[in-house]
């Protein structure tokens, strides 16, 4: 009996559901209307965003809050534009996706046909790997492939072009087995860890007097957690954490002094500056922790696990580089610990805790620490925090600890404004029930806020909490301590009412703009569960993030308060 | 220079590569971002057809060889890359010179070229066009010799290169 026959369309789909996608995140167009007809009858849920770079943060935001691949469904031309920064954003942070981007027929491609772009041309530098296919008969394999290429090893975001015609075409699909058969073998996904390199990281851990362990984002993606614990534990070692390695081992955890860096705490950044070795699991010693380079703890033994062969001694020579998934080289780690005596060593820091705390003033003006602190306090720290970027993201960074690693998801190494409220979006999406705040500054917010439509309809109980400083705060903070308060673009003159804005979707809407509204406000949005929510916090206009270590400059540097003298520009960095 | 003298030279290395359209452009994208400049390339069919070969000639620091090797070794499509600079391997380029070359000194450019074992490919009355193939050092010392001439073109290959005995490249 003949297979029967259907579109690569409906073989795109089918693949889909077999892969256990619950969800695609995208927008329509001419070259993508055989995908979304096919959408029609089948069991997949369409999200349609209001624009496309809303789709691939949203995609992110569910696969950081699941650990599962996220899929897009774009057109061709602008379409296949409009998801650059998202890709960029995911590519930076490890996060799996497929873009599935329509394409004009192959027969037009390089003919200037409508709304046709190179898109694997364009989007070469911001994808692990990309596909165009050109052939009907290879789509099984390669959207196969794009699953397990974006989902294993270190993973990030791979793109489909897919000309209209091939997603129009016949074709016969053989079911699950169909396409299995990869060929790739420039592609390697280390497991397992150096034996020798291990035994050896084992003894200098034992050894030092005063070790300290960096979490980065592998931690977490490895899902690391209980052995981090057991490591940690067992030989009694501080712990600090990169911005997207929160919650890998539980911030709330006494021997974890928090995020370390440029605006990291006190105590983390002391830590870092005297420890005798130092082992980052899962962290690529990015420079926004690591301030410069050739001053980083130079004194220090440097251990360094990592999935991805690239990122050892890429910035940072190490003197035991790991090539490994992060969960299995601690367990191949832990049989071979012996704890060696860190005792003085986990008082000392204690003692920096104490002495270089966290501190903001709560009288007077609303200050967005403030507001955090009370929100952290309301979710009893369970909740899923998404960040847009600036300063907001760094006061919640500060102040909104987490305890676990999905709980956490912030644009780190990309820095990316506008992805806070759709990230959140795919994250609520993806843990339903759960409660999901998303902490966005004014400027970042209106770069994506069109997709509050799409939240209102998906009735998304979303808290949205807009740090209002009426400035693009994170830059007026470098132009006011570094650049004598010559202020150049930074003033958002012209905000809308955010709350009648909210209003104007059908959601609900909060202000608050005083320290004594804090709680109840709040609280009232916490407890309004029928539909996203956005709370206006009319916070200090003025306020900057302390600690900060000036971009290019050691971590030494830290500057702990508002400085009383002028400060030199910073020489490096960005 | 700040962080101590880099040692710049030039690197000579071999790339096992996927057979497909935009791989010649992901891995030129790996030396352009970091502003490496690529003297010669070159990229062949091999005994299998599903893979290219790609030599490659750059010149920079070794530290940021070094990085670029690991992040091509990193693509997909790249099975492996590898800097031969400092290993005893089979290396050829091949050279087409057109030169300026009258009657008269004739007889001087043709001992040069037996010299170089060079093969004439084409005369005419004022030209003298030769091949020849060897390491880059002895094109390089050819050229010298025939600048006197005139030379109207030259046109070389790049380096390829393959490993000794049975060593795979
Ligand atoms: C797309 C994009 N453009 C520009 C920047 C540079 N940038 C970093 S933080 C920042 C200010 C953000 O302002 P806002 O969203 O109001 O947050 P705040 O810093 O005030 O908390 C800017 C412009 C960026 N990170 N991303």
């Amino acid at each position: 009996m003949a297979v029967k026959k259907s579109t690569g369309a409906e073989v795109l789909v089918d693949i889909l559901i077999e892969e256990g996608v619950e969800f695609i995140f995208g927008l329509p167009g001419g070259s993508t209307i055989p995908v979304f007809d096919a959408l029609v009858d089948k069991r997949i849920r369409l999200i349609l965003t209001r624009h496309e770079q809303g789709a691939v943060h949203m995609a992110d935001g569910y696969a950081r809050a699941t650990g599962k691949t996220a899929v897009v469904l774009v057109t061709s031309g602008p379409g296949a534009t409009n998801t650059v920064t998202g890709l960029l954003t995911a590519l930076m942070d490890s996060v799996p996706m497929v873009v599935i981007c329509g394409q004009t027929p192959s027969s037009s491609l390089g003919l200037d046909a409508f709304q046709e772009a190179d898109t694997s041309g364009i989007t070469y530098p911001v994808v692990k790997h990309s596909y165009l296919l050109k052939d009907p008969a290879d789509l099984p394999r390669v959207v196969k492939e794009a699953f397990y290429l974006a989902g294993t090893g270190r993973p990030g975001p791979v793109l489909i072009d897919l000309p209209k015609d091939i997603s129009a075409a016949l074709l016969e699909y053989g079911g699950k087995e169909d396409g299995r058969d990869f060929h790739l073998p420039g592609y390697v996904v280390p497991t397992r860890g150096d034996e020798e390199a291990i035994g050896r990281a084992a003894r200098l851990l034992g050894e030092a007097k005063r070790p300290l362990v960096l979490v980065g984002h592998g931690a977490v993606i490895s899902n690391a957690s209980p052995e981090l614990k057991a490591l940690i534990e067992t030989m009694q070692i501080p712990v600090v954490n990169t911005l997207l390695g929160k919650g890998a081992f539980p911030e709330t955890h006494p021997l974890n002094l928090g995020m370390l860096g440029m605006h990291g705490t006190a105590y983390a950044n002391k830590a870092v500056i005297e420890c005798d070795l130092i082992m980052s699991v899962g962290s690529r010693w990015d420079d926004r922790i690591v301030g410069r380079y050739d001053e980083f703890c130079p004194a220090a033994m440097k251990i360094h696990i990592d999935i991805d062969p690239a990122e050892i001694d890429k910035v940072v020579k190490v003197d035991v580089g790991i090539i490994g998934d992060a969960k299995t080289v601690l367990a191949q780690m832990l049989p071979l610990l012996e704890p060696g005596d860190t005792a003085d060593w986990v008082k000392r820091v204690g003692r920096f805790r104490r002495e270089y705390p966290l501190k903001y003033k709560k009288e007077g003006k609303l200050r967005a620490q403030h507001v955090m602190e009370e929100l952290y306090r309301l979710c009893d720290g369970k909740a899923v925090v998404v960040t847009d970027v600036g300063q907001h993201q760094m006061w919640a960074a500060q102040y909104m600890l987490a305890d676990s690693g999905n709980n956490w998801i912030s644009s780190g190494g990309a820095g990316t404004m506008g992805f806070g409220l759709p990230a959140a979006i795919g994250a609520q999406l993806g843990r339903p029930g759960e409660p999901v705040v998303a902490i966005v500054g004014d400027g970042g917010f209106q770069m994506t806020l069109a997709e509050l439509a799409t939240a209102g309809i998906a009735k998304l109980p979303i808290k949205i909490v807009v740090i209002n400083n009426h400035y693009l705060g994170m830059v007026r903070q470098w132009q006011n301590l570094f650049y004598d308060e010559r202020y150049s673009g930074v003033d958002l003159e012209g905000n809308p009412d955010f709350v009648k804005l909210a209003q104007s979707y059908g959601l609900k809407g909060f202000r608050i703009t005083r320290p004594a509204d804090i709680r109840r406000v709040l609280k009232a949005a916490m407890d309004y569960n029928e539909g996203p929510c956005l709370i206006d916090a009319e916070v200090e206009k003025h306020d900057n993030v302390f600690p900060i270590v000036p971009a290019g400059a050691a971590l030494r540097n830290m500057i702990l308060e508002p400085p009383k003298r002028k400060l030199e520009k910073p020489t490096g960095g960005t | 220079m700040a962080n101590g003298m880099k040692e710049i030279g030039r690197h000579s290395l071999s790339l096992y590569v996927s057979n497909k359209p935009g791989v010649l452009n992901r891995i030129t994208q790996v030396f352009s971002r970091r502003g490496y400049n690529i003297d010669s390339l070159v990229v062949s069919e091999t005994q299998d057809p599903r893979f290219s070969r790609m030599n490659i000639v750059a010149s920079g620091d070794r530290e940021t060889l070094e990085q670029i090797l690991k992040q091509l070794n990193k693509l997909v499509d790249v099975i492996h890359a590898k800097d031969y600079s400092f290993e005893d391997v089979i290396q050829k380029e091949l050279v087409l010179f057109k030169i300026d070359c009258t009657a008269e000194v004739r007889t001087e450019a043709l001992q040069i070229c037996d010299a170089f074992k060079a093969r004439t490919v084409d005369l005419s009355a004022d030209t003298l066009t030769v091949e020849v193939t060897g390491t880059t050092e002895k094109l390089d010392a050819m050229k010298t010799m025939f600048e006197p001439f005139g030379i109207r073109e030259l046109v070389r290959t790049g380096k390829v290169l393959m490993a000794r005995g049975k060593a795979a490249t």
